[in-house]
């Protein structure tokens, strides 16, 4: 298949690998940020094939795992009321708020639909005018763009039994929070491409410097994360720390201008509390006032809640990158993707399901 | 940016878990964890027997004074009732047709239960009865007793189908999942999760066009052919919901063996990997209905190919990995960039991811 069977060509794999084995001197502690390519790295197991030195730590990229407890919460009690249709990207379903999730809701009657698009949930509005949509704009920057264009869309065409309940982060401000904590052990950033698509990598730089701490713009095939994880070691031993970019058939350093207008028109910065990490300062996004009559918290009464958590789960140490999904105790016990006691263990791009999935118990021959 | 304070980082929060669910959710019918879990707590006990608790496809019983029968039963829910290769029709009677043809035995006699839903156009009810008429004639089976109820409008998506089916074991056949064994070779009799993604296709939920066709097929005459050629055949499956990941797991579960695919040798339809690709889906993981796995004696593996490919329904057969005495209830990936990975369970419904 084009531009995928290219990005996975064994040779190349095995040459790329060659090159970071010949390179590297001395171990290095490297993050990807991004929860698609913690996935690739362990659908693909190319933690198996780097040298001892080379250890991969797993970011708050997930955006399934990071959208705060009290968000689905929200999401819960507006999912159930009679006169709601809720949609939302399907990873969010299996999501468990206080006590249950939105398949919960849905079996117990809620109409709760999965869409692969904001767009699709307007149209959704547009042929269900006595009932009221909401969608869950969650996501990095990555979904942003669309999630802001289905507001713009609704306030176009007078779709007004239309809403969001958004919970929006991005992910420089992660950055400064990983790197600026004490604990930190991250010494390279693979950046998420994705994401670099969307708002290029201008904001990067500072924070690479600032932190002394090389970045690599890294897309999501085999091939690229290897090229990223070469590019980011080539720079770890030569000491130079630049933003790079490893994505160039994606990604620019100004990214999608337009798609970056339509952000910036709809919402606005705002503070946002991560699930596992707490509350990062101008770290997220919300609507704009302009925007309010589309806003779902204010359209329905979904007041303060304060959840209860699991004092067993680690994952706020696992989104930090200081704790591996199986060096937690709960880990396949307490804790599995069916009964998960974290978000991480939830989604897909969670670092915690990627390992339970493809890794658990798995002894690795060479 | 630069003047930013140190974030002060919370320790762990999460939420508690969903252990139990007092209802039923869409996960439960998916074939995979739920699915089996379903099986095990709820039905199992109160059915307990033999028959039931070899956890294949048909029962396998002797009444007096008669050869050894394989029993099975199905319903048909699907939607849109037609669809590229195939309709509902042709799938109730192909459906129970493999699960009897899988434990080796010849299918013979199917009976049908027709849940209707009020306002269903009678013109498309005979369509599915058409072609539920030529599936049968091509499998070579009678449909000698049926049930016909009729709800109201709403209560059903127009047209269910329950079919059962039963036929006699074939002399001497031994085959069950729980006879694979460290050494056998695994085969696919041709490309994998066609039938999945056509109906996706077929429901607009794709979001895009695909011309690919559901495999639904009748698999006796296949599975006639290999048994013919070899004794040694151990396991037979068909991977239909819940995909070749979910059959292979049940296999390496109930024989207490691992099962090591190779990754480039799996086939699969570069349309089929495209959608999958673009929806966050694993082909393993995805429905067919005209496919089967065999798990064969190593020696005689190359022969039972040979005979498939000759078929109608085998002819892209393929070798598609090994039995091992290690990893026991795990079915694993050798990759084709060399690494090794877990194929694991389906926890509920397949969910496309978010980006």
């Amino acid at each position: 298949m084009k531009y995928i069977d290219e990005f996975r060509d064994a040779e190349l794999v095995k040459k790329t690998v060659a090159e970071i084995r010949r390179v590297v001197t001395r171990p290095h502690t490297i993050m990807e940020i991004c929860g698609g390519q913690t996935h690739a790295i362990m659908h693909f197991g190319l933690d198996q094939l780097l040298p001892p030195e080379i250890e991969l730590v797993h970011g708050p990229g997930c955006p399934v795992c990071v959208t705060p407890l009290e968000q689905i919460d929200k999401a819960l009690a507006i999912a159930a009321r009679p006169d709601v249709i809720f949609t939302s990207y399907g990873d969010m379903l299996r999501v468990p708020g206080s006590g249950r999730d939105l398949f919960s809701v849905r079996a117990a009657g809620g109409d709760v639909r999965v869409v692969y698009s904001p767009l699709d949930a307007v149209k959704i509005a547009q042929q269900n005018p006595d009932k009221q949509v909401v969608f869950f704009a969650i996501g990095f920057e990555t979904t942003a763009p669309a999630n802001a264009m289905s507001v713009v869309q609704a306030q176009a065409m007078g779709v007004t039994n239309f809403s969001v309940l958004v919970s929006h982060v991005c992910v420089p401000p992660a950055m400064h929070a990983i790197l600026g904590s004490p604990d930190s052990r991250v010494q390279g950033f693979l950046a998420a491409g994705h994401v670099c698509a969307v708002m290029g990598y201008w904001e990067y730089p500072p924070i690479a410097a600032q932190y002394q701490t090389p970045m690599v713009v890294t897309g999501f095939e085999p091939l690229d994360i290897l090229q990223g994880i070469l590019m980011t070691v080539y720079q770890l031993e030569e000491g130079r720390v630049e933003v790079e970019n490893g994505y160039p058939r994606a990604v620019t350093f100004d990214g999608n201008k337009p798609a970056q207008a339509v952000i910036n028109r709809v919402f606005e910065v705002c503070d946002r509390k991560w699930r596992g990490i707490g509350v990062i300062p101008a770290s997220g996004w919300r609507l704009r006032p302009e925007f309010s009559q589309f806003n779902a918290e204010e359209r329905f009464d979904v007041g303060d809640i304060q959840p209860e958590e699991s004092p067993l789960c680690q994952a706020g140490l696992v989104l930090q990158g200081l704790l591996k999904p199986d060096g937690c105790l709960a880990f396949g016990k307490e804790c599995a993707p069916e009964h998960p006691l974290g978000a991480t263990m939830v989604s897909a791009e969670g670092a915690c399901a990627a390992y339970y999935r493809y890794r658990r118990g798995l002894e690795i021959k060479d | 940016m630069k003047d930013r304070e140190p974030v002060y980082i919370q320790s762990a929060m999460c939420p508690v878990p969903i252990r139990d669910r007092g209802h039923i959710i869409l996960g439960h019918g998916s074939g995979g964890k739920l699915s089996g879990d379903l099986i095990t707590d709820l039905f199992l006990p109160p059915f307990d027997n033999p028959a039931l608790r070899a956890g294949d496809d048909a029962g396998v019983v002797s009444a007096a004074n008669c050869n050894p029968l394989a029993i099975s039963t199905d319903s048909h829910v699907v939607r849109p009732l037609f669809f590229p290769g195939g309709d509902i029709g042709r799938l109730a009677v192909c459906g129970t047709v493999n699960d009897v043809a899988m434990m080796g035995a010849v299918p013979a006699f199917l009976t049908a239960g027709f849940i209707l839903e009020e306002g269903l156009e009678i013109g498309l009810l005979e369509k599915v009865v058409a072609s539920m008429k030529e599936a049968a004639a091509e499998a070579g089976v009678l449909i000698i007793a049926g049930d016909t109820k009729v709800v109201e409008r709403g209560k059903a998506d127009g047209l269910y189908i329950a079919t059962s089916g039963v036929g006699s074991m074939l002399p001497g056949t031994h085959i069950s999942g729980s006879l694979a064994q460290p050494g056998d070779k695994v085969i696919v009799s041709g490309s994998i999760g066609d039938h999945g993604i056509a109906v996706l296709g077929a429901r607009g939920d794709l979001g895009f066009e695909t011309d690919i066709q559901s495999d639904v097929a009748p698999l006796n005459h296949l599975v006639s052919a290999m048994l013919d050629t070899s004794d040694n055949i151990h396991v037979l499956r068909d991977p239909t919901r819940g995909g070749v990941a979910s059959t292979l797991n049940e296999i390496a579960r109930q024989s207490q063996v691992g099962i090591v695919l190779n990754e480039p040798a799996l086939p699969i339809k570069t349309a089929v990997r495209a959608a999958c690709e673009m929806l966050g889906f694993d082909p393993l993981y995805i429905a067919n209905e005209g496919k089967l796995l065999a798990i064969v004696a190593p020696e005689d593996a190359d022969a039972v190919l040979a005979v498939m490919r000759q078929t109608r329904y085998g002819e892209d057969a393929v070798i598609i990995g090994e039995v091992q005495a290690e990893a026991k209830g795990r079915v694993l990936m050798k990759t084709a960039i060399g690494s090794t990975r877990i194929v694991d369970l389906l926890m509920g419904e397949m969910l496309p991811r978010i980006c």
